[in-house]
């Protein structure tokens, strides 16, 4: 067995689905998680609340220094994921594929690294 | 060591014995290197084992002769060099590796494998190195080193990007592999058509990648091309003749896909046809080429497979495919000794059935071509207009022909500029330019 993190992104400007749309979406991704956590392959999946609420923390020098906001600086980020384990590659890629239609918007599949 | 050589002479021909080499590596490479993938489940070891392997039968058959069971002796030989390989690694520490190992066969007492599950195996391996988690030049690439035994130089020859650049793609494509665990087997009956697709998409991309070489200029003897492109010549023609042999394998492995079939078809079909379309350093179009220069005997296997492919759909009902139209459009061409003989109520049925499945402004132009000799040119011309394909040679050079044919001279000609202009064959570029020379300006 393999774990992997299915991964959402929000992109900068594209609009957050609403009303009736967003109440689907968020009965789909409750269904899908059932059928994950059914089928024994769910490990742990979370939303993320928006980024600006982020603090990055860097301790690699002689002080850590607290940074408000996010590390990277791009139009995409995280808003949530979904860690997997499963045979391979092709087992996850099916469950990307029912995740992205649940939650709609494309869904991104990493491998972890092994033991 | 050369042909000359007295180690070589004294076992008859050198040359000979070396061409029969090469026959053997170019059949038995991806036999090998899937068999030791499936023991071993690391293409990097399978792919390196064989390779070594294929070093010490050239010495070895250069100066003893070539063994009865040669693919046997290889996969035996390569099974050993992996076993070794693997045995250094553990002694570092890998003993995970170590306990893999017990479970594999060894050693040269072994009895050598089966033909049947082998070629089960060459079959996982398609469908790894055409997996669509890979880019479509990864797909490309791999199923080239991995099942056809190209080396990296070669592919990345006859695809015309550096040799660092091919190894990085290859190198980087194993990895994905390996690390996100895509699987080495044959997908599920319900995911097989369209994996299956992406199979056949890969040799037709590779067989086209020689045939119609955009880039290259001199491929089929062309005597204007410089040196360079002469060179690469063999290396594209390496590239058709390696789609075909692949698609043979595929369709030994799957013989009752009739894609599989339509795509065999096809390539023989197109294939057939190579030596008359370039004269003089010049392309000619199927409409003037010498028919008597096709070959006959691929022709006669072509039609037979797309026989076989219409039997089969009168028999279950099941519509063609993509790749069975395309030989059936090619078997019409094929079957008239004489252009003006061509069936084109035929062609343009095909091409009606054709658009039906992938209604892309390509697939279009192409049924454009059958509309004109159907219905007229003018006709033709209306639907090319309409098509979004203003950055492609074939549509001027189409639009150039109707436009000729309907006596618009000056319009004419600057469709025969705009085609040679998007053109990136020199060959073409001839054979254009001397349509638009021809044209009769009122």
């Amino acid at each position: 067995m393999a774990e992997y993190m299915l991964s959402v992104h929000h992109v900068e400007g594209e609009p957050m689905p609403s009303g009736e749309d967003l109440q689907r979406a968020f009965a789909d991704v409750d269904r899908f998680n059932e059928e994950l956590r059914e089928s024994g392959a769910w490990v742990f999946a979370g939303g993320l609340m928006p980024r600006e609420t982020s603090t990055t923390v860097d301790n690699t020098g002689d002080q850590p220094i607290l940074t408000d906001g996010p590390f990277a600086e791009t139009k995409e980020w995280l808003g949530g994921f979904w860690v997997i384990d499963v045979a391979d590659l092709d087992a996850a890629l099916e469950w990307a594929r029912a995740g992205s239609a649940a939650c709609q918007g494309p869904v991104e599949v990493r491998p972890f690294q092994g033991e | 060591m050369t042909p000359g050589d007295p180690r070589v002479t004294q076992r008859g021909s050198g040359l000979d014995v070396d061409a029969a080499i090469e026959r053997i590596f170019a059949e038995e490479f991806g036999r090998v290197v899937a068999s030791l993938a499936r023991r071993f489940g690391d293409l990097d070891v399978a792919e390196e084992a064989a390779g070594e392997a294929l070093v010490v039968a050239l010495e070895k058959w250069r100066a003893d002769g070539i063994p009865p069971n040669p693919g046997g002796w290889l996969t035996t030989t390569a099974g050993n060099r992996a076993i070794d390989r693997i045995c250094r690694e553990s002694r570092r520490g890998d003993l995970h590796r170590q306990a893999e190992l017990i479970n594999g066969p060894r050693g040269d007492d072994q009895p050598q494998e089966a033909t049947g599950p082998v070629e089960d195996d060459r079959l996982r391996l398609i469908f790894t190195c055409c997996h669509p988690a890979l880019a479509p030049e990864a797909r490309v690439a791999l199923t080239l080193r991995l099942l056809g035994g190209l080396t990296v130089p070669q592919i990345a020859a006859a695809f015309l990007v550096p040799e660092t650049t091919m190894a990085q793609r290859i190198t980087r494509a194993k990895r994905k592999i390996a690390a996100a665990r895509i699987p080495y087997r044959v997908p599920e009956i319900a995911d097989l058509p369209g994996r299956l697709a992406g199979v056949l998409a890969v040799l037709y991309l590779v067989f086209n990648e020689g045939y119609l070489a955009s880039t290259g200029s001199a491929d089929a003897g062309a005597d204007a091309g410089a040196d360079a492109a002469r060179d690469r010549g063999p290396v594209r023609r390496n590239l058709t003749a390696e789609a075909i042999r692949l698609t043979r394998v595929l369709r030994s492995l799957l013989p009752e896909e009739p894609e599989v079939v339509g795509l065999l078809a096809l390539l023989l079909l197109t294939d057939a046809r190579w030596e008359s379309r370039f004269a003089g350093g010049e392309l000619v179009p199927l409409d003037q080429q010498d028919r008597g220069g096709w070959d006959v005997g691929l022709i006669a296997e072509g039609h037979d497979l797309v026989r076989a492919c219409l039997a089969r759909e009168r028999a279950t009902g099941q519509p063609p495919g993509r790749y069975q139209l395309l030989a059936a459009l090619n078997a019409v061409h094929t079957d008239a000794r004489d252009a003006r003989d061509t069936d084109w109520g035929q062609i343009g049925t095909l091409y009606d059935q054709l658009v039906r499945l992938d209604p892309s402004p390509i697939v279009r132009l192409n049924r454009a071509v059958a509309v004109a000799e159907l219905d007229g040119p003018e006709v033709a011309l209306a639907e090319v207009d309409r098509l979004p394909l203003d950055g492609y040679n074939a549509w001027h050079a189409t639009r150039a022909d109707l436009l000729r044919r309907l006596g618009r001279g000056e319009e004419a000609q600057g469709a025969y500029d705009a085609a040679i202009a998007a053109s990136g064959n020199a060959a073409e570029q001839a054979w254009l330019a001397r349509r638009r020379n021809s044209l009769v300006t009122p």
